[in-house]
């Protein structure tokens, strides 16, 4: 009902702006106005210039005071911190700058604003000025660059070690599937000419005639044992899709015809997670939205919406068609043991295409 | 006479019989007298005069613009509002809209047209298409375009790609909705979602043309740039925005084509059978044929255009802001050589950073490295230029006409957009805000709204010359306001969703309970977005009023000393009554110590002993 009548609002405020226009317009028909700024406009506009330079400032404030809680949430791979302290070391540069320049801009906005008998200060070129703002973003780029490639390095090496394990995500409109290499921690060779084997069966193409495929398990919820590094192999059977998992600070392209690569190594369990004061006090935010919510729907005879529990998430974050928005699949990050334990109870290839 | 008068006395001569040629109107006289009968056909329509392109390209620019907006704010409605019904949705959309909720497939839809729309139609051809043709003749003392002809073709061409993107959004699956990117697969099979039938051919031939159409402009540009300058006129002493309107034409001869070879090859894909883009795919329970082609590689060659069309868009903008800056500041704009050296850095530059589109696409890693690279050195001359404008306005004696106020916002969007990009420039940060809101909020502050800004500047400050009117200051004060405050409160709280992790081109955020807390800013910037496209309806009101009832301008209303102003009210072929005007200085003498006036325009020499003060 308030939506229904905001919009009627909204639309009547459109309608009238264009006859408000036309009614201000007329007003003005008596005054003697050249429609060129006089003194009076230069007064009034600088001045609100300054104001706006305000505005821009309280924006600021009030989004951080009001909406600081939902940026980046706690890392939760080992590379997470690196990734953080890159992303903070530049957001501090990047608000010294915009808090500085937009001061300039607007204060000289206002304090240069114009009298008919001034003159402006002819000043057609500063070798010296232009020099040292020209050295110092270099200078500060160059940290950032350096910092950065450092911090790409480290991310996008991909040692494979006797450690890690080896994980295939695959991608299809709209769902995603994981593929672990069983066993023998190889991957059986797969691709989507195979997708048709077994009545459908065989959900990620593998090529049944490769023995290292055989022991291959295929599960729709992805886990992974924590403080393991794990290889990413992703593979897609239609379109692009994008693998996402924010709080690990990973993403990575799908792309159909060919694989593609990430790693990272998870450090706290789903559970830890859960535990930490940000997570808590996040839930509790979304919980009682949730609540407020699910009154209106209980009132409009509806179901009521199912209490929020954190779990990792994995996004498609590619546009990929009608349901791009809702292609998830669930992350649990676990201890080793109840990983092995999990593990256990999967079918692998040969099982399931029995 | 001297040599190069002579030149364009020919040049001109040549156009005008082609011109005569065409249409029929052959008495030698009236040639010579620079003006002839015209039919309705041959002055409104049919134009070679590039005064009256400049206006044909506005106005079916402005109209793009009023279908691209309208599109952001019926998506603003379902992305604040999600799957609820309106009864508005239903008028708008039709079948599309059962029982007046948006369909998920409308919704890509409309994404994908709003941008391609605001970033070609809008922002390419209404912004450089309008005021390259006003200005460039106008300010170097040409009496027009190299080619009047082609110019017309160009225009023709771009109103033909116009009316095909129109008319796919009547196709009966839909207009394309695979993203204004149109990456394949999604883009090259029907199969993958309805848009990529019909509405998608339409698309891609929609923008073949408009590539030949930038393609005719842009080489018509470059040529009258380079041969079409009036006696004394040297490149050093071209005002900026003609400076920012030859480079960016260079660079869209560059990079454009590249974006016809990528629509045509995804043309062959799709109608044709061939694997450019396309290898192993199953869809719809079929192995399709398809073999070893790459998505990747269209990825590349798409945004080995579309990264050097951001600043194609925003070149021209700046070039605006530099003139309406300096004019309204009654200053030389400062450091004017560095402006010009930072807008070929940034042309140079804007060619070899394409990757940071791609660093987690799957290219080599190590390419990401090079890409970040470049990427971040291209901040260094966008951060001359933002320091000079600043610079400029410093002990200036600033006239805060609109179109001064929309420049001196287009530096604070320019700045406030810019430096996030730093962190979607370096490729590490990029993994975790890459596709996010965050990139939405960057790239509309830096270049959707100051490119608009820039186009709105520079409607305010040469409509008297475009159309003899003046608009009305009060109506654009309020028009300036509202949009000003309204755009911050679109785009500033977009980069926190886009932090917290949420992907555009989400139909609705509803699937992920995790983003349920910020349903609330999504309200918020939707209220923005609804205030700030209603304030557009004032500068409508206003931009049509003016043509028919505006106080008629005076002959330079903004006391500017660029070669426009000395130029005429009346329009007529040729630009100017008799000889062209030569030009003894560069184009910023204002408030030069020891003048009377607080200008000098170009016109008037040198006098005895005076520096010429240029740099």
């Amino acid at each position: 009902m308030t939506i229904l009548l905001i919009f009627t609002i909204l639309i009547l405020i459109s309608i009238s702006m264009w006859q408000i226009s036309k009614m201000f317009e007329l007003s003005q028909t008596n005054v003697n106005t050249t429609e060129i700024a006089d003194d009076k406009d230069n007064d009034y506009q600088g001045k609100l210039m300054f104001a706006f330079l305000v505005f821009i400032y309280l924006l600021t404030l009030f989004s951080f005071y009001q909406w600081g809680d939902v940026l980046l949430p706690k890392a939760a791979s080992d590379h997470g911190d690196l990734y953080d302290s890159l992303m903070w070391s530049t957001f501090a540069v990047i608000f010294f700058v915009q808090t500085i320049t937009q001061a300039l801009l607007h204060y000289f906005a206002y304090k240069y604003r114009g009298e008919k008998n001034k003159k402006a200060f002819f000043l057609a070129d500063n070798d010296r000025l232009e020099a040292i703002w020209t050295i110092i973003p270099m200078i500060v780029l160059a940290g950032l660059i350096l910092f950065g490639l450092y911090t790409w390095t480290d991310i996008m090496t991909v040692e494979e070690n006797e450690d890690a394990m080896i994980v295939e995500l695959y991608a299809q409109q709209y769902n995603w599937k994981a593929r672990y290499a069983g066993n023998d921690g190889v991957l059986g060779d797969a691709n989507v000419r195979f997708l048709n084997d077994f009545d459908g069966k065989n959900l990620v193409g593998i090529d049944a005639t490769d023995p290292n495929g055989l022991d291959d398990v295929v599960v729709q919820e992805l886990h992974l044992p924590v403080g393991r590094e794990i290889i990413f192999k992703m593979r897609s059977q239609d379109v692009l899709h994008s693998a996402y998992m924010p709080h690990f600070r990973a993403q990575m392209n799908c792309v159909p015809g060919m694989i593609t690569e990430f790693a990272f190594t998870p450090i706290m369990t789903t559970e830890q997670m859960r535990q930490t004061p940000e997570m808590i006090a996040k839930v509790r935010k979304i919980n009682k939205i949730r609540t407020k919510n699910s009154e209106e729907l209980v009132s409009k005879g509806e179901e009521p919406l199912e209490p929020y529990i954190f779990d990792y998430i994995l996004l498609c974050n590619k546009i990929c068609g009608a349901s791009h928005y809702n292609m998830q699949m669930k992350i649990i990050v676990e201890t080793e043991d109840k990983f092995k334990k999990w593990m256990s109870n999967q079918q692998t290839f040969a099982q399931f295409i029995q | 006479m001297d040599e190069q008068s002579a030149d364009v006395c020919s040049i001109y001569t040549i156009i005008n019989s082609i011109k005569n040629m065409s249409t029929a109107v052959t008495t030698e006289e009236e040639v010579h007298e620079h003006h002839h009968k015209e039919t309705f056909i041959t002055k409104y329509i049919f134009s070679q005069d590039h005064k009256m392109i400049a206006k044909q390209y506005l106005i079916t620019g402005l109209f793009m613009g009023i279908i691209g907006i309208a599109m952001s704010l019926l998506f603003r409605v379902q992305l604040a509002w999600p799957e609820q019904s309106f009864k508005f949705f239903e008028i708008f959309l039709g079948k599309w809209a059962p029982e007046g909720v948006m369909d998920p497939n409308v919704y890509l839809a409309l994404v994908t047209i709003h941008g391609t729309i605001m970033v070609f139609f809008v922002l390419t051809a209404g912004l450089s298409g309008t005021f390259s043709n006003l200005l460039i003749p106008l300010q170097i003392g040409a009496r027009d375009m190299a080619s009047g002809l082609l110019n017309m073709i160009a225009y023709w061409l771009f109103f033909l790609s116009s009316v095909l993107m129109i008319a796919s959004l009547f196709v009966e699956a839909g207009p394309a909705a695979a993203g204004w990117t149109i990456y394949p697969p999604l883009s090259a099979l029907p199969q993958a979602q309805p848009g990529s039938g019909l509405g998608m051919t339409l698309w891609l031939v929609s923008m073949a043309i408009f590539v030949a159409s930038s393609l005719l402009g842009s080489l018509n540009y470059i040529v009258t740039v380079i041969n079409l300058r009036t006696k004394g006129m040297s490149f050093s002493r071209l005002p900026l925005t003609i400076w920012a309107f030859f480079i960016t034409a260079i660079i869209g001869v560059v990079s454009f084509p590249v974006l016809l070879s990528a629509a045509l090859l995804l043309i062959m894909d799709r109608s044709f059978g061939t694997s450019f883009f396309l290898s192993d795919i199953f869809i719809q329970g079929e192995v399709l044929h398809y073999q070893g082609g790459s998505p990747v590689l269209y990825e590349h060659l798409f945004w080995f255009l579309g990264h050097p069309e951001v600043y194609i868009v925003l070149l021209p903008a700046l070039g605006i802001t530099s003139e309406v800056i300096a004019t309204n500041a009654r200053k030389p704009i400062f450091g004017y050589r560095a402006m010009v050296a930072s807008i070929l850095a940034i042309a140079f530059l804007s060619t070899i950073v394409w990757g940071h589109h791609m660093f987690i696409s799957g290219m080599n890693p190590f390419l990401g490295s090079v890409f970040t690279f470049t990427t971040l050195l291209i901040a260094i001359p966008s951060a001359v230029k933002a320091f000079n404008y600043i610079t400029t306005l410093w002990k200036g004696n600033l006239q805060l006409n609109p179109a001064m106020l929309f420049s001196i916002a287009l530096v604070s969007t320019f700045i406030s957009g810019g430096l996030t990009g730093i962190i979607l420039g370096d490729s590490t940060l990029d993994i975790n805000v890459h596709d996010t809101y965050f990139v939405v909020a960057h790239f509309h502050l830096v270049m959707g709204i100051s490119a608009l800004y820039g186009l709105f500047a520079g409607v305010y400050h040469w409509f008297p010359k475009m159309f003899k009117r003046m608009m009305n200051k009060n109506l654009g004060y309020i028009h300036f306001w509202i949009t000003a405050v309204g755009a911050y409160g679109v785009f500033f709280p977009m980069h926190f969703i886009g932090m917290a992790g949420l992907p555009r081109r989400y139909y609705t955020n509803t699937a992920f309970p995790y983003f349920d807390d910020i349903a609330d800013i999504n309200i918020v910037i939707s209220i923005f977005a609804f205030i700030a496209g209603a304030a557009q309806i004032i500068f409508l009101y206003n931009f049509i009023h003016s043509i028919y009832y505006g106080k008629p301008t005076t002959q330079n209303p903004w006391k500017s000393t660029t070669l426009e102003w000395t130029a005429p009210i009346e329009h007529m072929h040729g630009n100017w009554d008799g000889e062209i005007p030569h030009v003894y200085r560069w184009a910023y003498d204002y408030s030069k110590p020891g003048k009377k006036d607080d200008y000098v325009p170009q016109t008037v020499p040198l006098e005895k002993g005076e520096e010429e003060l240029q740099h």
